[in-house]
């Protein structure tokens, strides 16, 4: 009876959905693992080759300098992002006149998409700044920032915090908002100064937030394409491609169907395993308060 | 309070100012690049070049008229409203139900699904893009627009079952227990009392898909065709094809931000609340 009732209740309500799911994610998701362990060309394959795959994308070196740029990229990225959202948060929770509006500017460029931004920013960076530079005599913009490898990577670092900082922002906020009054006004009374009501108080009882936000800015970090392509598109010569488009080339350009998908089940065990670090690490932190 | 002394209280309102002053400049810091592309959007080629902090001189409106003929813009448009109302729509309706069935019945199946669930959340889309285009390509050249909702849907239903499966635990069941009691099937109990009761969550799932949708590249770049294509692809295409072009190049950024910006404007504190609590969870 109860079996009969719960089966139904599955095929009204589970069945659908779960379907849904098992074929857009999970069958793709296995299959892409099954293949990398044989000579798939995109269309079929002959035989199983063990970890010849694995083993042929790490002779790759432009993978390995990928790793690196992108290894740099994360962490740059993240620790950016969350310090200047942190700091927006602050300034919009201080009780002044137009916090509303600076929030609505602060979250604007995260309702556009990284392939618009970053063409936007592709025009300041090659026209815009470069002719106000010698109008004004600045060296610093004279030359496009997209032309060298080093500029070219705090360009991508600049319009991702830029991009990002808002919506991660709005967590803080959540965060900070979430603070009883009470608690801040006890802190005040025994006389505690600002900074440290902040790094004793405030942040400790927001752990939460870093937890989240966290999260979200590394594994956006890793997946980053969008502004990727739209600004640099991996130039000069290939030299600031992130993980996520050194494997859209390796298998749609380059047609190498079986290194790129090994490459890609590297970047999942990456990020996962990166994810399940920090989340165990920022969770400790939540306890000891 | 009230016994801050007349020194704290000026200190208090310095620091407020200076507050409020790096906030002015943030601000202005923030929305700079839109500005820019703004400005530049109502001037002719060579002005921009000349000097592109300048506001137009020469005020025109053919930028526009051209940026919006060659990126085809109502038809991107057109195509974007569709697939982010269709898929965001779909999403709500499958995943609120899932959600009702794994939070309603518990059991070991229930358990794993929800387990398996919440870390599909982590895979990243390029994990399987590779074998997606290919076990899919039939499905794709059959109608690319039916099937990129279904990989929405496919792709969307974790985290939005992930917020809904949080709400609806809240749900007291001795509502549902006292509906069953009165006769009402498992059907009319999820329909007319428990997804009424949903509307915040589904504000959430609605603001947080619809954006993620909207402005998506990667998946929509791979299945649609030119006929098909939604803004973010348009818009990137005529930039790549008129870049030097940079009136009509900017005036085509323009209308590729106005749909979304003046949407958040309508539905700000909706945007703000919906993300706040969707990333509480």
């Amino acid at each position: 009876m109860r079996f009969t009732k719960n089966l139904k209740k599955f095929v009204w309500f589970g069945a659908l959905p779960l379907a849904i799911f098992f074929v857009v994610l999970v069958v793709p998701f296995s299959q892409g693992i099954f293949l990398t362990f044989t000579d798939w060309n995109g269309f079929d394959y002959g035989k199983f080759v063990g970890f010849d795959n694995y083993v042929k994308s790490f002779q790759d070196d432009t993978f390995w300098s990928t790793l690196a740029f992108t290894g740099t990229f994360v962490v740059v990225s993240l620790v950016l992002i969350n310090v200047v959202a942190f700091a927006l948060a602050l300034i919009v929770t201080t009780k002044l006149r137009s916090a509303n509006i600076f929030r609505t500017f602060f979250f604007i460029p995260n309702l556009i998409g990284g392939v618009v931004l970053g063409v936007i920013w592709q025009f300041i960076f090659n026209s815009a700044l470069p002719s106000i530079s010698y109008m004004y005599e600045w060296p610093i913009f004279q030359d496009s920032w997209l032309n060298e490898t080093d500029t070219a990577f705090w360009a991508l670092i600049i319009v991702t915090v830029w991009q990002q900082s808002g919506y991660m922002m709005i967590i803080y906020i959540t965060g900070l908002i979430s603070i009883e009054p009470d608690v801040l006004e006890a802190a005040r009374i025994d006389g505690a100064s600002a900074l440290r009501t902040m790094f004793s108080v405030k942040i400790p009882l927001m752990a939460q937030a870093f937890t989240i936000s966290l999260f979200l800015t590394l594994r956006g970090g890793f997946m980053a394409y969008d502004v990727n392509l739209a600004l640099t598109g991996g130039g000069p010569y290939r030299s600031t491609e992130l993980i996520s488009m050194h494997i859209f080339q390796d298998a749609f350009r380059l047609g190498n169907f079986d290194t790129g998908q090994s490459k890609a089940v590297i970047m999942f065990i990456l990020v996962a395993v990166a994810a399940m670090v920090q989340v165990s690490v920022s969770k400790r932190m939540e306890v000891q308060r | 309070m009230a016994k801050m002394t007349f020194k704290a209280k000026a200190r208090t309102s310095a620091v407020r100012s200076i507050v409020w002053v790096v906030g002015l400049i943030v601000s202005i810091a923030y929305v700079m690049p839109f500005v820019l592309v703004l400005i530049n959007s109502f001037k002719p080629k060579m002005e921009i070049l000349d000097n592109p902090l300048a506001l137009p001189v020469e005020f025109t409106w053919d930028n526009f008229n051209q940026a919006l003929q060659k990126m085809e813009f109502f038809r991107s448009l057109t195509n974007s409203i569709l697939i982010t109302t269709l898929s965001v729509g779909s999403l709500i309706l499958i995943s609120s139900m899932l959600a009702f069935y794994l939070s309603r019945t518990k059991n070991k199946f229930t358990k794993v699904t929800f387990l398996i669930l919440v870390s599909s959340m982590i895979v990243p889309f390029q994990a399987l893009m590779i074998p997606f285009m290919s076990i899919f390509a039939p499905f794709v050249s059959l109608n690319n627009q039916a099937a990129l909702i279904f990989f929405y849907m496919g792709f969307g239903v974790a985290l939005s079952t992930f917020l809904y499966h949080g709400f609806i635990s809240n749900i007291p069941t001795e509502l549902d227990e006292a509906a069953a009691l009165d006769g009402a099937s498992d059907f009319t109990i999820f329909w007319k009392i428990i997804f009424p009761m949903l509307k915040p969550v589904t504000a959430t799932v609605a603001i947080i898909n619809a954006l993620w949708i909207w402005n998506d590249y990667l998946l929509p770049v791979l299945v649609l065709t030119p006929e098909t294509q939604t803004l973010p692809l348009s818009t990137y295409l005529f930039y790549g094809t008129y870049a030097t072009e940079y009136g009509q190049a900017m005036a085509g950024l323009v209308l590729a931000i106005i749909p979304i910006v003046v949407f958040y404007l309508a539905l700000q504190r909706q945007f703000i609340s919906g993300i706040s609590s969707g990333a509480v969870k």
